[in-house]
């Protein structure tokens, strides 16, 4: 064995015995720095002959490049040590609990309208909207129901002290003024819903002094009852999500439509579970009719020349009955637990692209 | 609107079974409300005779009874005592469901002796608590016949909802008219037996009415009855009153009740004893009173309808009747009263004095003017029979108010507005069966409406009643077609703000609530609200008088309700009206956001802190910023209502433009809600913040230039008097070089100490964003000086030392 075998199995073995980084650096140093071991050697290449320092040049690098090898795979396994050595100390407890994010909701009244907007948006309708603080003609004269009519009795309607250009000034009892403002400002043809507020002045288990309708109108020269059938089915299944849910038109009777039809869906009422859908019941859910001829002459429009039709919805109602809802009454509680419990989430936005309920 | 099958059939010819009864009338608009058929859980029950009953050989209390139903014998063991031989009971087989017991009869062995079915007790079929005996059925109770029919039970009570439209339909005949048309049978003729007079009556009537008021009651229908003796009405008479809820009176007082219920027809009945001379239609005195049938005393006045005679007030027109002419037990003599009255003043006299009745309900609504001498008739010939004696003859006065008009009906209109074709034949067919006369025209029929239908006044009209009995399920069901191919957007710029400010603070962690309109009157006023003409007349209680003037007030309460639950930290929002005035345009629709308690619960590694005026206004700034408001442009003012905070508080404006209000509640508003705080809130009106402008380009933005060079960063702190606005630092550094400086922060803020009283230390850090090169030390320090000078300039500060 040579003295350069000798020095490189010193070398590597102190390589390899390096306990850190420092140990390897001093190693390192000892071999490779300015006065280091190989250092040395190369500097006693100057006094040789050219041939032999052609020889010895070559082994002195070679030995040079492996000692430097054998640091660095020192180094990276040490490193690697060292990095274990570090996360084992930085280990924390990821089942504790987040920082708190506070979370919101939107109330179900607010999702069942954007609903019902996505759904009639999709069939060409717009948003239009009115005052909750009516004049008696535009709640009641002008959709058709003049001051004694046995209509008026039975919505028990709010009224303010004031009058407007001689009227009673009142809460709206229904969304259908909005119809009247709509079609006092625009020509047909007119495609329009109109959620918002109403007032009765009732309270008890299934009513409330304040609830939300929504309200449409289409009118134009052509739309007629079947129109109206269809519109309605195609809502109804939509908003349950149900394709084949039975809706029934059935005559009836309000002031402003002629023909009238209120709407059930079908349902099932068996041994003491409500479920819609196919079954043997039926359920209203909404009224319905042509627009009576003496609405739109109220509106200015020519009866001769447009027709079309109205519907109303109570918001509420609809909204217990997709998302199970049992009491009218809590949703004006702000209660909460109530909020947490039906409320949605901020990015649930109902479109029918990107689907109305999660 | 009740009544019985049998009653029904009375006045419509049919095969039609009781369900294809109902269902055809719901789908015709008279909507079933509920159908009672004591007979039908009955069905198979018959009527048994016991020919032999004898002491069961092993049993002291039981009977070995032999039952025969007419076509079969059965042996039957009885616990009842009163089984005996010879008796009618009802009888039901093996295999039959028994309803009081809620079980199904099986053969069974009763100590030792085979018994097939059962003798039944009322308990057992279900119609009382009776379990004394088995049923007795009267001797001549027919052998094998339904048990339900011989007990008077097989005849179905029918409840409908009738629409305030149809006043035709409060009456069993009209009911059978409109099934009629529908094709479920046709309509009986009237049972018309005139009953000629016999003397002249004594009472006159005389119509008191000026020509003013001459409508109140047009026309006038009378006739007197005497030597009648009154009691009780037939029971075939009381079965059907007592089966739709009324109380048998009297012959005298149900047969008004009958005509009623089977004509829509009310009329009254005047003891002729207690009348004083001739019968005087008039309007009522003011401060007239009258006791009516009811008990009560009421208080009339001018533009109410009474029927009186020459002393005083003896009804009230088409309302109900005077205690003190009523008919009783001892009455002999009558006055049949048959009129038309006013709808209009009825009504209005019917809700002025509270007063409900089966006929105001039927006058308000209209009836039949030229059913009125037909009715008298039916209903003298009913009296005549029930109690005897003879008719006066018939007076009639004043004139018949004309309700048919004359109509014009195109066919053709059936499919244009209700969409679906009706062979002019079947259209022609329907009228007819309504009662209408058509006068074929061709294109165009003129069509007379019947007496009896107020509600038919158009053409429209016309084509309802078609559709309503051809059925709506016959009209073909068309998609509405899409005015273009793709829809335009639903929402309006504001009302998509809106929706966008909801999902937004909903994502900011607070829950949206929907509260009430009204609110307490002394809360409105905390508000700035309450004023007289926005509070209600009739509100639903005294605490919900007041529109609201703003809904913080509504979403205080509800987390103080939330808090006396233990949820004390409160982050709730609405986005909806309040209100300034009673116009149309005096409603806002704002949104508002509150916070109270702490940011959240207990955490252990992000402690919760009380809520504060800069939780409000980050809200207020949020929601402006999601509706498009230059955010970075507004001014703060110090100037925000009342109910906030005084140094706590402000506004967020454009200029005069008020956009927001944000701060602390008052503390003394939470006082005087009871509310515990702190609680913070914003107000934000969000259809004051101006529309976007839509730029020539349309939708695109503005080139982005990426500066290549990296901001510097510079730190100031400033002492300044405590009253300076930190805005107005940030203002005075930002026009130091509007070009470099890209950002200022406020990084730290510090009072008292060394500063001394009434001094505090603001330190901003300011970004620099070089453009076109490096910035040279020298370039930076004057821009450094330059913002030096501008604070003092503007604020007074100096650098801090």
């Amino acid at each position: 064995m040579t003295d350069l075998d000798e020095l490189k199995a010193d070398l590597l073995a102190r390589v390899g015995a390096a306990e850190n980084l420092r140990a390897l650096d001093d190693v390192r140093v000892a071999a490779l720095g300015k006065k280091g071991a190989i250092s040395d050697l190369m500097k006693g290449l100057g006094g040789m002959d050219p041939d032999a320092r052609k020889a010895a040049g070559a082994t002195f690098n070679r030995l040079k490049t492996e000692i430097a090898e054998a640091v660095e795979a020192r180094r990276d396994t040490l490193e690697d040590a060292d990095l274990n050595a570090r996360l084992a100390a930085e280990r924390i407890d990821v089942t504790l609990p987040t920082r708190e994010e506070a979370r919101g909701s939107l109330h179900p009244v607010s999702q069942t309208i954007d609903e019902v907007v996505a759904i009639f948006g999709e069939m060409g309708f717009t948003v239009a909207e009115g005052p909750d603080i009516e004049s008696d003609w535009y709640n009641f004269t002008a959709l058709n129901i003049p001051p004694e009519h046995p209509a008026r009795q039975e919505q028990d309607t709010f009224y303010l002290p004031g009058e407007a250009d001689g009227q009673p000034i009142l809460l709206r009892a229904h969304t259908s003024p909005v119809q009247i403002r709509t079609m006092l400002a625009r020509k047909p043809p007119i495609r329009i819903i109109c959620p918002g507020r109403t007032y009765r002045c009732d309270y008890d288990a299934t009513h409330s002094p304040m609830f939300h309708q929504v309200e449409g109108l289409v009118i134009d020269e052509t739309t007629h009852m079947g129109h109206l059938k269809g519109c309605l089915i195609d809502f109804c299944r939509a908003y349950f999500g149900i394709d084949d849910l039975p809706v029934r038109f059935r005559p009836s009777y309000f002031p402003f439509t002629e023909p009238s039809a209120e709407v059930d869906i079908g349902c099932t009422r068996k041994s003491g579970e409500f479920r819609i859908g196919h079954g043997d019941d039926w359920l209203e859910i909404l009224g319905s009719g042509m627009v009576n001829p003496a609405v739109l002459e109220n509106c200015g429009i020519d009866s001769t020349r447009y027709q079309g039709f109205a519907f109303g919805v109570g918001l509420e109602r609809i909204a217990m009955l997709k998302y199970g809802i049992p009491d009218l009454r809590t949703f004006y509680e702000s209660d909460l637990r109530w909020l947490r419990h039906y409320g949605f989430a901020a990015l649930d936005v109902p479109s029918m692209v990107g689907g109305l309920t999660r | 609107m009740k009544f019985t099958l049998s009653w029904l059939k009375d006045h419509l010819d049919t095969e039609a079974s009781v369900t294809e009864i109902t269902d055809t009338l719901t789908m015709i608009g008279l909507e079933l409300e509920g159908i009672e058929d004591r007979g039908a859980a009955l069905a198979g029950f018959v009527v048994a005779r016991v020919t032999e009953a004898k002491p069961h050989p092993n049993a002291d209390k039981l009977r070995l009874c032999t039952v025969d139903t007419g076509s079969e014998t059965f042996q039957v063991v009885c616990g009842a005592p009163n089984a005996r031989t010879g008796m009618k009971g009802v009888f039901a087989r093996e295999g039959m469901y028994i309803p009081g017991l809620d079980a199904t009869l099986k053969a069974a062995k009763i100590r030792g002796v085979e018994s097939h079915g059962m003798l039944l007790s009322e308990r057992e079929m279900g119609l009382s608590d009776e379990h004394e005996g088995i049923v007795d059925l009267p001797s001549d109770a027919p052998v094998g016949a339904e048990a339900a029919e011989a007990m008077g039970l097989d005849d179905p009570v029918i409840d409908i909802a009738v629409t305030p439209n149809r006043g035709d339909c409060l009456g069993v005949r009209g009911i059978a008219r409109d099934l009629a048309a529908a094709g479920l049978g046709s309509l009986k003729p009237l049972p018309i037996d005139p009953v000629p007079a016999t003397f002249e009556s004594p009472v006159r009537v005389h119509l008191d009415f000026d020509d003013a008021h001459r409508d109140a009651c047009p026309y006038f229908v009378g006739r007197m009855l005497r030597g009648l003796k009154n009691g009780p009405s037939p029971q075939w008479v009381q079965d059907r009153l007592t089966a739709v809820g009324l109380r048998p009176i009297s012959a005298l007082v149900d047969v008004t009740n009958l005509m009623t219920l089977e004509y829509g027809r009310p009329m009254h009945v005047f003891d002729v004893a207690k009348v004083s001379g001739d019968i005087r239609p008039r309007l009522a005195r003011d401060g007239e009173t009258l006791l009516a049938l009811d008990g009560r005393e009421y208080t009339l006045d001018s533009g109410m309808t009474v029927i009186a005679d020459e002393a005083r007030a003896e009804a009230i027109a088409g309302i109900m009747g005077g205690e003190e002419s009523g008919c009783t037990d001892a009455t002999t003599e009558v006055f049949i009263e048959t009129a038309y009255f006013d709808p209009v003043r009825t009504a209005a006299t019917g809700r002025k004095l509270n007063l409900p009745s089966d006929a105001r309900y039927r006058f308000e609504r209209g009836v039949d003017p030229d059913f009125m001498v037909d009715a008298t008739e039916i209903a003298t010939r009913l009296i005549l029979d029930w109690c005897g004696g003879e008719a006066s003859e018939i007076m009639e006065l004043g004139e018949k108010p004309l309700v048919s008009k004359a109509l014009s009906h195109r066919p053709t209109r059936v499919a244009t507005l209700g969409g679906v074709d009706v062979p002019a034949e079947k259209q022609k067919l329907i009228l007819e069966a309504l009662g209408l006369r058509i006068n074929d025209g061709g294109e165009a029929w003129e069509v007379i409406t019947p007496s009896w239908r107020h509600d038919i006044v158009g053409e429209a009209c016309l084509v309802e009643e078609i559709l309503r009995l051809n059925g709506y399920d016959a009209i073909p069901t068309v998609a509405l077609p899409r005015e273009s191919d793709l829809p335009a957007p639903a929402l309006s710029d504001t009302q998509a703000r809106r929706a966008r400010a909801r999902r937004l603070l909903a994502a900011r962690g607070l829950r949206e609530a929907v509260t009430y309109s009204f609110m307490p009157s002394p809360l409105a006023e905390l508000f700035g609200g309450g004023s007289d003409r926005l509070r209600l007349v009739n509100p639903i209680s005294a605490d919900l008088d007041a529109m609201r003037p703003s809904i913080l007030p509504n979403l205080i309460a509800a987390a103080r309700r939330n808090a006396d639950r233990g949820l004390r930290d409160v982050a709730l929002f609405e986005v909806g009206p309040q209100f300034r005035d009673d116009t149309p345009d005096g409603q806002d629709v704002v949104t508002t956001a509150l916070r109270g308690g702490r940011t959240g619960h207990r955490n252990w590694a992000a402690p919760p802190r009380s809520v504060d005026a800069f939780d409000a206004k980050a809200d207020a700034l949020a929601v402006l910023e999601v509706a498009g408001a230059p955010v970075d442009n507004l001014q703060i003012s110090l100037d925000a209502p009342t109910w906030y905070h005084p140094g706590r508080s402000g506004a967020l404006r454009l200029g005069p433009n008020v956009l927001a209000w944000f701060g602390e509640i008052h503390p003394r508003v939470l006082k005087a809600m009871d509310a515990k705080g702190p609680m913070v809130g914003c107000e934000v009106f969000l259809d004051r913040v101006p529309a976007p402008k839509r730029r020539k380009a349309g939708t695109a933005r503005p080139k982005l230039d990426l500066a290549p060079l990296h901001p510097v960063g510079r730190d100031f702190a400033f002492v300044l008097d405590a009253g300076v606005k930190a805005s107005d630092l940030i203002r005075a550094v930002k026009a130091a070089d509007k070009a470099l400086i890209s950002d200022v922060r406020v990084f730290d803020l510090f009072e008292g100490g060394g500063l001394g009283e009434g001094r505090k230390s603001l330190a901003v850090n300011v970004v620099l964003q070089p453009v076109e090169k490096t910035l040279t030390d020298a370039e930076i320090e004057a821009v450094a000086a330059r913002v030096v000078a501008g604070v003092e300039k503007a604020t007074g500060g100096t650098l801090r030392g």
